[in-house]
């Protein structure tokens, strides 16, 4: 059951926003490096009622396998000491989600965060609701359902003590763990019941519909957006307490790495374990058969199992295996000839996605045309932690625990393999050492799972090595993107075509066609919100040569590299500043109306509702400027340095993002400066999304400058981080400031986790331009501009 | 039979000489704070202190620590009152955690041979220590803030 709110003071405007807005420098121990580069982006909130009504709005939860639940009694419990448990149903990869949803429970229902435990849950969505933590959706889709558990427990606090008092339940108030009996004049009384004294009545309390609630009111809000909740795990993290998936112990536990075909569709064609058998504390051998059936899905790609007495026999046992292996079709694929192939494919007219007005009427009657191709390669996940999982599978049942986004997909897929019923079949999820989307899928946990129960039902840990997680990824996909633009003798854009060339995420799932879907279609590609007359977005057909999965911030990243480098290049022909080029092609203050632009029928809006979630352009325009402005945008900067701007509306949230480069002599390129404008809507946990568009600044700078995975003769050519580099602290932007941006009260919570990646690689290689009027368009760019 | 001192207790090692540090670590004593990140020396996740100083326990084979004194993270101090973790706590440095171990130990070892490092020297130091989620930022202050005393 779908349960929507939405506020009914919803009454700011964008204008009185923009207005309104004022710097807040936040609270810093350091007192000066972090404050420095610490603001908040606040408005002045006028106090409010302390309870209101608020109305349910639609997100994509709705549209997700068991979209939510809001039962507190499925979320909550008080145990008489006082301890509230609450349970986490979201998998916690970094970016604070384990701590924020909980928040959100724990100021709804006035708990003493201090005497908050927090609890994972294993994958059962029939019980908590969706749990594919991906998408930058957590937030989006369980604000309101966990805003109503809180809610709805706080009401029954009141109303247990109610009971007790023998008075009327608005005479009692929750109020930091305890509920306050109020006077006749709404006063405290001076008597009061603490959450464990009426932890039994209240837990026994029927739960209170959402139509019956009160919530609290931002300007009451204890936790939710403010700058004070530690994440929950950090003294584990630094001790080394924290549980990840290769930190699970069983008796009897062995450990196991397997030898998995270079290519994929390739099968073992003949293997000898002779020597393998003889390394010490090596115990088994086990051929696992691959599922080669198409789509693949997250099927297993088969090969050989070397189970020994610890990770490091199971290694060196590996390595002395013999294996000769069938290629199969994929042998062919290779970088060099396929990124040939996709420009040429470019450059002919494709499939039309959306179509605007008359485009080629545009570019026949243009006064100049703009064209440019833009490259990407392939991109692996690479979280620190590789793949890993520890299964039990005995006497018919199987516990399997693993850094997994997806534990319930997991587990219907874990079923289905190991042949027994999925009430037999329990998800532990531990905690995610990254995910970066590579862990929604779970290959890794069915061949943990097979593993053991080919040895009979021994506890088994199952490691992928770093070659491994290189080599056998579900890769972010290659592309070209070719911009077009047309100008009019006044200098006007006229016309914009944007062809993708691209093998899609789709062919995991179905038949291969060459092209793409929607929900690659709207990162960025059909929902450009530029103010143009005549548009036009075309797909070419790419096949795919190898598991093509979703990595953070997945296909906006070819796109706005593309869309945003081409608004900086025409604005350079044209004598623009490329800023005030971006915000003039924008246009006026306005939510864009899809039918009229002629987006697809069914465009994908990050799986929210449009009308919920309008992409409104003046959100957009508001944080360029403040980003632009905070940057210092237009000031005098040394020789061989630059600043770049790119900006986007994403996961229902808009950022903005200027690069500051600096280009060495020896054409080296360093950051000494980002800064980034987000505004995600409400927000809860404002530290937490500074240190994500940080995170996004470093993912970034890697995906701009340093990693590309490239395939010859079907195999993936990197291995390890010596040749799939990423960014260090040699070399990482070295300042990065976020500004949050406080959205009008009402506005919906928007994504966080992977908006501010996307943008990175236009303003960066914009700056470069500024720096040395090099225009970089192949991704990753290398660090020298040469 | 050849022992190394694991965070002041006296620990047998009988296997294979060439095993790594951090195999016998994980999974011979369950010392599972130390992470396995690359097994080629190359990201961090594993560093350990042998004698003080910080290594690649992937890249030490339990014979060379042999008589020598091995402390990993749950070693580091026994409150966990480190001023290096003192210092990654208070300005949360953390985001999926995983490489923080190695992090730290690397931090706590420069810390111990240099006082008062310079930017320089910090970036030198850590730039051996990958963290994919980003963190380098609140890395670089944490280490100015523990050398500073926190």
């Amino acid at each position: 059951m779908l349960q929507y709110f939405e506020t009914e003071a919803r009454t700011a405007r964008q204008v009185e926003v923009q207005s309104s807005i004022e710097n807040v420098s936040r609270r810093s121990v350091l007192g000066g490096a972090l404050a420095a580069s610490s603001f908040v982006v606040a408005l002045r909130i006028a106090p409010a009622n302390a309870r209101e009504a608020l109305t349910p709005y639609p997100t994509g939860a709705a549209g997700m396998p068991h979209t939510v639940v809001a039962d507190p009694n499925v979320f909550i419990a008080i145990a008489p000491d006082g301890v509230v448990t609450i349970v986490t149903h979201r998998a916690e990869m970094g970016t604070g989600i384990r701590t924020s949803l909980p928040m959100v429970i724990a100021d709804e229902m006035e708990a003493d965060w201090s005497r908050v435990r927090i609890v994972q849950a294993e994958g059962d969505e029939p019980k908590y609701g969706n749990q594919d933590t991906d998408g930058s959706r957590s937030m989006r889709h369980f604000i309101q359902p966990m805003r109503q558990c809180g809610a709805a427990m706080r009401h029954m606090l009141e109303n247990a003590a109610a009971v007790t008092w023998g008075v009327d339940p608005a005479l009692c108030r929750a109020k930091n763990h305890q509920v306050l009996l109020l006077d006749g004049a709404k006063k405290p009384s001076g008597k009061s019941l603490s959450f464990g004294e009426l932890a039994k009545a209240a837990m026994a309390q029927p739960v209170p519909p959402q139509g019956k609630l009160l919530y609290k009111t931002p300007s009451e809000f204890t936790l939710i957006g403010k700058d004070t909740t530690k994440i929950a795990d950090l003294r584990d993290i630094t001790t080394g307490k924290a549980v990840y998936g290769a930190d699970i112990r069983l008796p009897g536990m062995k450990f196991a790495v397997m030898a998995r075909p270079p290519v994929v569709g390739g099968k073992v064609k003949t293997h000898d374990a002779a020597k393998t058998l003889k390394v010490p504390g090596v115990e088994a051998v086990h051929e696992l058969e691959g599922v080669h059936k198409v789509p693949r899905g997250f099927s297993i790609l088969g090969g050989v199992a070397v189970v020994a007495n610890s990770t490091y026999a199971a290694i060196a046992g590996r390595d002395a295996l013999d294996i000769e292996w069938e290629n199969g079709p994929n042998a062919s694929y290779e970088s060099v000839a396929f990124d040939k192939e996709m420009t040429a494919t470019a450059a002919q007219p494709g499939k039309v996605i959306r179509n605007q007005g008359d485009p080629d009427a545009a570019f026949a009657k243009a006064k100049q045309v703009f064209s440019a191709d833009y490259h990407a390669q392939h991109i692996v996940p690479a979280a620190m932690e590789p793949l890993v999982a520890v299964a039990r599978v005995a006497d018919g049942k199987a516990d399997i625990w693993a850094p997994v986004q997806s534990p319930y997909g997991a587990r219907k897929d874990l079923a289905e393999a190991l042949k027994i019923p999925i009430e037999n079949v329990t998800v532990h999820v531990t905690l995610l050492g990254g995910g970066f989307g590579r862990k929604s899928k779970w290959d890794f946990m069915v061949e943990a799972a097979l593993i053991s129960q080919k040895l009979g039902g021994t506890p088994v840990l199952l490691q992928w090595t770093r070659e491994d997680d290189i080599r056998h990824a579900f890769y972010h996909t290659v592309s070209v993107e070719r911009i077009e633009v047309a100008i009019d003798e006044k200098d006007k854009v006229t016309g914009w075509r944007h062809r993708t060339v691209a093998p899609s995420i789709i062919s995991t799932f179905k038949e291969d066609t060459g092209y793409s879907f929607p929900i690659e279609y709207g990162m960025g590609f059909v929902n450009t919100p530029f103010d143009i007359a005549n548009v036009r977005c075309e797909n070419g057909k790419a096949m795919a040569h190898t598991r093509i999965g979703w990595y953070r911030a997945v296909s906006t990243i070819p796109h706005v590299f593309a869309v945003q480098s081409a608004v900086c290049e025409v604005a350079d022909q044209l004598g623009r500043d490329p800023k005030e080029f971006l915000l003039e092609l924008i246009g006026s203050d306005r939510k864009l109306d899809p039918k009229a632009l002629g987006f697809p029928e069914d465009f994908w809006n990050f799986g929210d509702p449009y009308e919920a979630f309008p992409i409104d352009t003046a959100r957009l325009k508001n944080v360029i400027r403040i980003a632009a402005d905070k940057a210092g945008w237009g000031r005098k900067l040394p020789t061989r340095h630059g600043l770049g701007i790119a900006a986007h509306c994403a996961w229902s949230s808009y950022v903005a993002t200027v690069v500051h480069v600096e280009v060495g002599s020896d054409g080296k390129i360093s950051v000494p400066e980002v800064t980034t404008a987000i505004d995600c809507g409400l927000y809860v946990n404002p530290e937490r999304i500074r240190s994500q568009m940080e995170g996004a600044a470093v993912m970034g700078m890697s995906n701009t400058v340093y990693s590309g995975i490239t395939f010859k003769d079907g195999a993936v050519e990197q291995s390890n981080y010596t040749d799939f580099t990423v960014a260090r602290m040699s070399n990482y932007p070295k300042k990065v400031t976020t500004h949050i941006v406080d959205a009008p009260p009402g506005t919906h919570a928007g994504g966080v986790g992977e908006p501010a990646v996307a943008p990175f690689s236009g303003a960066l290689c914009n700056a470069i331009y500024a720096a040395t009027k090099k225009r970089l368009r192949s991704l990753p760019t290398g660090d020298i501009v040469t | 039979m050849p022992s190394i001192n694991v965070n002041g207790e006296k620990r047998d090692y009988s296997g294979d000489s060439a095993m790594p540090l951090l195999w016998f670590l994980r999974d011979e004593l369950n010392l599972t704070g130390t992470k396995y990140g690359c097994g080629a020396g190359v990201c961090g996740a594993c560093t350990v202190h042998v004698d003080g100083v910080a290594v690649r326990s992937c890249q030490t084979t339990a014979a060379e620590v042999t008589g020598k004194s091995v402390t990993t993270i749950e070693g580091l101090d026994a409150g966990g009152e480190h001023a290096v973790q003192k210092a990654w706590r208070e300005l949360s440095v953390p985001q999926c955690g995983f490489c923080q171990a190695g992090q730290i130990m690397q931090a706590a070892a420069l810390l111990t041979k240099n006082k008062a490092p310079t930017d320089d020297q910090i970036v030198e130091e850590m730039s051996g220590n990958i963290c994919r989620c980003g963190c380098y930022q609140r890395i670089h202050d944490a280490v100015r803030l523990a050398a500073g005393g926190v």
